[in-house]
């Protein structure tokens, strides 16, 4: 299981001159996820979906300082184990097809994250994705974006690893290549891995998540399960969550007005708040703390 | 291919209007400098040359007509393959230069892939141990190296491991005093120890600096970023992703350094006495050798050009993102 517990991430900027400031852009964020469970992670882009990601394998700058915890399986991931674990126990799927290396054939760096048979594991899962044979000689700037994703999601089916985080692992790719990457995620989840799958497509974290995690401005603004996203997402415990629900296309499509605060805005109270239709002076006051509501996790004064 | 065809092409023609002009200018310079031409042919026996012979002399080269004429005369020549005879060693220019290149070539060679292999290595170790004391080490001594004159470097060698130490001989390409005949190989290379490494000493910081940017900047972009999300660092790290990117750019600057290398040999060769290439340019500049100077610049001019060409077909060859896609 992974726990990640009051994460927070900074980065030193450099304004004018030799003046430094430290940047919050993750405050208290809190996430955690069983094995044999896949925990999607929802919000809209900059709400630091992928910082966490990299956050979990260590792999964020040099100039940003981390506070917080993170444990998988018992074991609290320091620098020198999230170094060990990488490509292990932890695999990543990355957001950008700019993770290839633009000199390699992309079949050697499937194979490169592999342990053992890695030549017919990454042949298994590139058909298992449908890409050609012929697609592991290529190099990346020869792929469509939706070819290039099937080849960064290969990377976790041949790694072995126990704790699978995916970043946006399906945009590109067509409907029937989509169903069978997700299927492919359950079944890593239904054999004991732990999953976490970050993804803008509510729908398809639907279809195969346990968990939900709402991001809002750097921090989890609801953790809900699965079935709280239904109907007019009454069950639903935060108004992000709320209004999200609603402005997908199958259901209201009602956007929701003004836009994400920048991590320099330092709102003192709830980051939600200018854009919150249930606001009151409360609100504005102090941040609000994660309660546990209905079995389901929620950073609103006024959740029920 | 047709693109390539093109590309050469294109490169051709830039090189050739190039060439024109430098010729040109070259010209120019040499026939408005204050050396006597025929006073530099004459030497020291100067006293004894009366007005008469002064005259055969400059008919004789023709060097009695107007500028214009000169070179209009030797540029006609040099079109059909002719540049001309040297006038200080009175023999076919092309065969001084192939004589003084074949002893040029061993040393900017030997010291090109010298400094190319130990600047891409302590570069590469500077980028991998960045912010270490080793870094800053090989950093301190590339900028002290740049900042260094070649020719104060060669002098301090020969102070050094010519005089006081007395393990290679003072100058020159071959021992003084001793038949060509036997002369042994093993002369010839001591001889051309101090000179290549004076020679590779420009060179390793220009590389080694460009190449640990390079390679920071590798290290820190996102296909780094998901090597090392999937378990590879160190060496392992070095070896599949940041050699193979940092490697082209690199070989490219080296090929692209050719003018340098050449600019290079010219001091090398000056301080160690060395009979190459760049001697007798020094040689032929000040002693007004109009054709062989004109010579030497036409023939450095194609080399440096060479070495650039190379270096963008190297590029178009080994870069998969040109090789295999459709543009060039
Ligand atoms: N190296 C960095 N220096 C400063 N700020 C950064 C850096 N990397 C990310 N950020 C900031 O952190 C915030 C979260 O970024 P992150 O990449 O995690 O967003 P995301 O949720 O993954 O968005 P998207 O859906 O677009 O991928 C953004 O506001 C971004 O500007
Ligand atoms: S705390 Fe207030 S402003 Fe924030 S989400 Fe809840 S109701 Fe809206
Ligand atoms: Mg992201």
């Amino acid at each position: 299981m992974l726990e990640v517990n009051h994460l927070s991430i900074s980065f030193l900027q450099y304004e004018k001159g030799l003046k430094q400031q430290q940047l919050k852009v993750i405050k208290d964020l809190s996430v955690s996820v069983h094995s044999g469970e896949i925990l999607a992670v929802v919000g809209s882009s900059g709400s630091g979906k992928s910082l966490l990601a990299h956050a979990i394998l260590g792999i964020l700058p040099t100039n940003a300082t981390t506070e917080g915890t993170i444990y998988f399986d018992g074991v609290k991931l320091t620098p020198e184990k999230k170094e060990e674990f990488r490509g292990k126990e932890i695999s990543f799927v990355p957001q950008s097809v700019n993770f290839l290396d633009p000199l390699m054939r992309v079949g050697t760096q499937v194979r490169n994250a592999a342990r053992g048979a890695s030549t017919s594991a990454q042949r298994k899962a590139f058909e298992r994705l449908r890409l050609a044979k012929d697609v592991e000689q290529k190099f990346p700037f020869q792929l469509s974006g939706g070819m290039a994703r099937r080849v960064l999601a290969s990377t976790a089916m041949v790694s072995g690893a126990k704790l699978i985080i995916a970043d946006e692992p399906t945009p590109g790719m067509d409907p029937t290549v989509i169903k069978e990457a997700l299927k492919y995620f359950r079944e890593l989840a239904d054999s004991g891995c732990t999953v976490l799958m970050i993804t803008h497509d509510i729908g398809a974290a639907l279809e195969i998540a346990d968990k939900i995690a709402v991001f809002y401005a750097g921090t989890t603004v609801e953790s809900a399960m699965v079935n709280d996203f239904s109907g007019d997402g009454r069950l639903l415990r935060h108004p992000y969550s709320k209004a999200l629900w609603r402005a997908l296309p199958q259901n209201d499509f009602l956007p929701i007005p003004g836009s994400q605060p920048l991590p320099y805005a330092n709102l003192p109270g709830c980051l939600f708040e200018p854009r919150c239709a249930f606001a009151t002076t409360e609100c504005r006051q102090d941040e609000p703390k994660p309660r546990e509501i209905r079995n389901g996790i929620v950073r609103c004064i006024h959740a029920t | 291919m047709k693109n390539m065809i093109k590309f050469i092409l294109k490169k051709t023609i830039r090189m050739v209007s190039l060439l024109i002009a430098l010729c040109i200018i070259s010209f120019l310079l040499i026939s408005y400098s204050p050396i006597d031409p025929i006073q530099a042919y004459v030497g020291a026996d100067m006293m004894r040359v009366g007005p008469e012979q002064r005259d055969k002399i400059a008919e004789y080269w023709g060097l009695d007509q107007s500028p214009l004429e000169q070179f209009v005369q030797w540029g006609s020549r040099v079109l059909q393959g002719d540049l001309g005879t040297s006038m200080i060693y009175r023999r076919p220019v092309a065969d001084i230069i192939s004589e003084k290149f074949l002893n040029s070539i061993i040393l900017m060679s030997l010291a090109w892939l010298l400094s190319g292999i130990i600047g891409f290595i302590i570069g590469s170790i500077a980028a991998m141990k960045k912010d270490t004391w080793i870094d800053r080490t090989i950093k301190w001594y590339c900028y002290t190296l740049a900042s260094t004159p070649t020719f104060w470097i060669g002098l301090l060698f020969l102070m050094i491991f010519a005089a006081w130490l007395d393990w290679f001989p003072i100058g020159l390409g071959v021992p003084a005093g001793v038949i060509a005949e036997d002369v042994t190989i093993g002369d010839r290379i001591k001889h051309l120890i101090l000179p290549t490494l004076t020679l590779s000493m420009i060179g390793i910081a220009n590389i080694a600096l460009h190449t640990r940017q390079k390679l920071i900047d590798i290290l820190s972009s996102d296909y780094v970023l998901f090597a090392k999300a999937r378990g590879e660092k160190g060496f392992v790290l070095f070896w599949r992703h940041g050699l193979r990117n940092v490697a082209l750019p690199a070989i490219t600057l080296q090929f692209a350094a050719f003018s340098e290398l050449f600019g290079g040999a010219v001091i090398a060769e000056t301080v160690f006495s060395y009979p190459g290439l760049g001697q007798a340019t020094v040689e032929a500049g000040l002693r007004g050798d109009v054709p062989l100077l004109l010579g030497i610049v036409i023939f450095s001019a194609i080399f440096v050009f060479i070495g650039n060409l190379v270096a963008d077909l190297i590029y178009r060859l080994v870069d998969p993102r040109i090789r295999e896609g459709k543009f060039l």
